[in-house]
């Protein structure tokens, strides 16, 4: 076990600059995400980890020892793939045995790693059987077993659960999730899908053209988008953003949008007039007013466009103006396309941006 | 058009091809085990009565037939091995590296076969006896190498297509060097698909003939003793019919047993 370091390191593909210069702390024990949409870099990024990749600056040290020039099988390194590259001409069993064997570890110690890796992931009795012969699932698991039982200082992992299907997936995940939490080895962890971020990462490094654009636990990831970017690429529906307008009277700023004023404590002292307000699905409630004419103060006029039932809940498609949001009710509540609805922002929820360059705005 | 009317399409094509190649083996087959008397007796029944080794028998005694049985199997040997050691790095540095002129290397691979071997006869004779290696078995091998050279490069390029290199990275993750890994993982899954590469060759060198004749006078491979034995010397027709049968024999027991890889080579390239 050990901690990571990577200092300034730089990744170039003929003139692209697939890794731009990323430093990146990654404490002992920790399991660190790295999130992005493919061709993000974060892919490059841990096969630089790995030595799979030479940089082309920077380096890369591993609890205290500068690896940057060491070769993948020096590093102290496992690695699971997204293809899992289980070796198909061995059986599991020799699969798990091939790091150890490269280690000269002695066959009664090999004998006993490698039954206590595949306890750790119940493949116990698959042991005799070849790749050919196991299910997708069940290769991940071997994958993962291989990487452990070389008892590794830190462990990687490329997309391990992108090939598997959704109810594996989801049952993986969790078997992840508790693979950590007894072998408590430093993992890093690439994905492009934001729910296995959310729930296996002590913190996400976001990932966008080569840079990490947030890097933070994941409730902040979730709840304080650093940019326009982590805000829309995180959640599902992602965050809504909607152009807004901060207004001075009476020596007072208040935040406008769609001429409704919002009910907002947050609004910067100083500065810009145009913003852009980013608001979670969920933190926009939905109503309908019944009395005509009764138009509820500091609420949003919207229009229905689609409904759609997603079982514990209704996904509403709502226009404000020229901008379309998403929100969520209650399966109950009774809406139908084309109705008018009145929307409320929870103010404590509201995150402001920067309307050119989408950075958030400092409240 | 209709399911029935293509099947019934194809399964004429497939009779119509089948017979075209198995009827003259067939022929040769039955006439190999005809007793000499019988083959010039005129009317002759197509089926050997009685059935015979005599022609055969005949044909292995005849001179130099075993002497020059042994030369071509140490060409072959010599062009598998040189062919698999040249080509299968080229096929693997093919299937695996981007590099300039990448197209055009894999082309010029192909566009050797363009090249009539006629034209260069005279040349490579002449240039064979001032590096005194005509009339041997080396110099030989090595025309059948360079004829050999493009299937085994086309053939292992594919078969390391489809052996993924993650898997060799995995290897490097789990200690191995860049050659451990090779020779660990990807050697011995490819290994099947290497074998078809040398069977190929194997094949290509036993037939060949041409080089063969021009290239020796005293150690001839077998194509080119029968060869020369049919063209100048008249053998008699006895004689043909063994040799021809004799040298049939390899290439249908390879063809059978490569069968398999084979298709799978092209489930890879299709890929």
């Amino acid at each position: 076990m050990a901690d990571i370091q990577l200092e300034r390191v730089r990744k170039m593909f003929g003139k692209v600059l697939a890794v731009a210069d990323v430093s990146l702390h990654i404490k002992e024990g920790e399991f660190m995400v790295l999130l992005g949409p493919s061709g993000c870099g974060k892919t490059t990024l841990l096969r630089c980890l790995a030595g799979l990749e030479r940089v082309d600056g920077g380096q890369v040290i591993i609890g205290g020892d500068d690896v940057t020039d060491h070769p993948p099988g020096k590093r102290g390194i496992g690695m699971v793939f997204q293809s899992y590259a289980v070796f198909p001409h061995m059986t599991v069993f020799d699969n798990i045995a091939f790091g150890l064997q490269m280690q000269r570890v002695s066959s009664a110690e090999i004998q006993r790693r490698v039954g206590e890796g595949a306890e750790l992931l119940q493949i116990q009795q698959l042991l005799a059987r070849y790749p050919a012969q196991l299910s997708g699932g069940q290769r991940q698991r071997v994958a993962v077993a291989r990487a452990i039982v070389m008892r590794p200082r830190v462990l990687l992992m490329d997309e391990p659960l992108s090939n598997l299907d959704a109810l594996l997936r989801l049952q993986m995940r969790g078997e992840l999730k508790r693979l950590h939490h007894e072998v408590r080895s430093t993992t890093v962890y690439v994905t492009h899908d934001q729910v296995e971020a959310l729930s296996l990462g002590d913190r996400i490094a976001v990932m966008k053209d080569g840079t990490i654009v947030q890097l933070d636990i994941p409730d902040r990831v979730y709840d304080l988008p650093a940019t326009r970017f982590v805000g829309s690429f995180i959640g599902s529906p992602p965050m809504n953003f909607l152009e807004g307008t901060i207004r001075s009277s009476n020596g007072a700023r208040a935040l406008e949008t769609a001429g409704v004023r919002l009910e907002f404590h947050g609004v910067p002292a100083r500065g810009r007039d145009a913003v852009l307000i980013g608001i979670r699905p969920e933190h926009i409630a939905v109503e309908r007013v019944a009395v005509a004419g009764g138009i509820p103060a500091g609420a949003i006029p919207a229009a229905v466009v689609v409904v759609e039932p997603i079982g514990p809940q209704k996904l509403l498609t709502v226009q404000v103006g020229p901008s379309t949001l998403k929100v969520t009710t209650p399966v109950d509540f009774a809406v139908d396309q084309g109705q008018r609805v009145w929307l409320r922002f929870d103010p404590s929820r509201i995150r402001l941006m920067d309307p050119q360059t989408g950075d958030a705005i400092a409240s | 058009m209709t399911t029935p009317g293509r099947k019934a399409l194809l399964t004429v094509l497939v009779v119509l091809i089948s017979a075209w190649v198995l009827f003259p083996i067939i022929l040769i087959a039955l006439a190999s085990f005809t007793t000499r008397t019988q083959l010039y007796a005129w009317p002759r029944s197509l089926v050997p009565s009685p059935f015979s080794a005599e022609t055969m028998r005949f044909f292995v005694q005849a001179q130099d037939v075993l002497q020059s049985l042994l030369n071509s199997l140490l060409v072959a040997a010599m062009t598998i091995v040189l062919a698999v050691l040249i080509g299968a790095p080229a096929g693997y540095a093919l299937s695996r590296f981007r590099f300039g002129g990448k197209e055009v290397f894999r082309l010029g691979i192909l566009g050797t076969k363009m090249f009539p071997a006629t034209i260069l006869a005279v040349p490579l004779a002449v240039s064979f006896i001032n590096w005194n290696l005509y009339d041997t078995l080396l110099g030989v091998a090595l025309v059948h190498t360079t004829l050999a050279l493009p299937f085994a490069v086309v053939i292992t390029t594919s078969v390391f297509v489809g052996v993924p290199f993650e898997l060799e990275e995995a290897a490097m993750t789990l200690g191995c060097s860049r050659a451990q890994a090779f020779r660990k993982v990807a050697m011995p899954i490819a290994l099947p698909g290497l074998a078809a590469a040398a069977i190929f060759t194997f094949v290509l060198s036993w037939n060949e003939v041409f080089a063969a004749t021009i290239l020796t006078l005293r150690n001839r491979t077998l194509p080119a003793l029968v060869m020369n034995a049919v063209g100048l010397a008249g053998a008699p027709i006895d004689y043909r019919f063994a040799g021809g049968f004799f040298m049939i024999i390899p290439a249908l027991i390879i063809i059978f047993v490569i069968r398999r890889y084979l298709l799978t080579l092209w489930g890879v390239t299709v890929r």
